[in-house]
């Protein structure tokens, strides 16, 4: 769980979708208390996810890498996105 | 690059095709080759078949080619871009059944993944299938 200063636009949902699709394991992603979880690798779910600035986020992970996986997503929003890797 | 399928953007107009290739390379990055065209030979609103065919060639990949189009005519020519194309190329080309800008982010962000055509095909398409 993390609270992140940006908000969910497009430019953050891409890097984030980007980055869990470098892991294998399974990752969901959600607004803290929304209902469903939603797959953080697909992106044109994670961009219609609507955070809003200093929202919390919250990610659930299964999977061989997916603690890595959760350490770099919160790592990218802890941040607040960054330029990195281009 | 080559390990990523390209994307094509087709419009009637140059701008716009110039402008959603900036915001794929802007938002995704340029692990993706992205080509645009737009506006006829004359410089007005219209697509080229050929301008397509130079724009897929320009950013070919073996993984294939993901072309997203704006109206009408930009799709009949793509699709006529695609048939004239050699055999073997036009098997891994397709033409997106998507918005332009929100698919071309879109299709870019999983091809830059490394995923297979049929998969960023399906990501773009999302779109409009919702």
């Amino acid at each position: 769980m993390l609270a992140h200063a940006v908000g969910m636009h497009a430019r953050p949902a891409v890097k984030l979708t980007k980055l869990a699709k470098r892991f294998s394991a399974r990752i969901a992603v959600r607004v803290a208390g929304a209902v469903d979880w939603i797959d953080a690798k697909s992106i044109a779910k994670v961009m219609a996810m609507r955070a809003a600035p200093d929202s919390i986020i919250e990610f659930e992970a299964s999977g061989a890498d997916a603690r890595a996986a959760v350490d770099a997503l919160i790592m990218l929003i802890a941040q607040d996105f960054p330029d990195v890797g281009r | 690059m080559s390990d990523t399928v390209s994307i094509v953007i087709v419009s009637h107009s140059q701008d716009v095709a110039k402008g959603a290739a900036d915001m794929v390379r802007e938002m995704v990055g340029d692990e993706v080759n992205v080509a645009f065209c737009g506006g006829n030979p004359d410089g007005g609103l219209g697509t080229s078949v050929q301008r397509i065919i130079d724009a897929i060639e320009a950013v070919w990949s073996p993984k294939g080619v993901a072309i997203l189009v704006d109206l009408g005519g930009a799709e009949t020519n793509s699709e006529m871009a695609v048939e004239m194309l050699p055999p073997q190329r036009r098997a891994v080309v397709v033409v997106c059944n998507a918005p332009i800008v929100e698919g071309a982010v879109m299709a870019a962000t999983e091809a830059a993944g490394g995923s297979p055509l049929e998969r960023v095909r399906a990501v773009a398409e999302e779109l409009s299938a919702s």
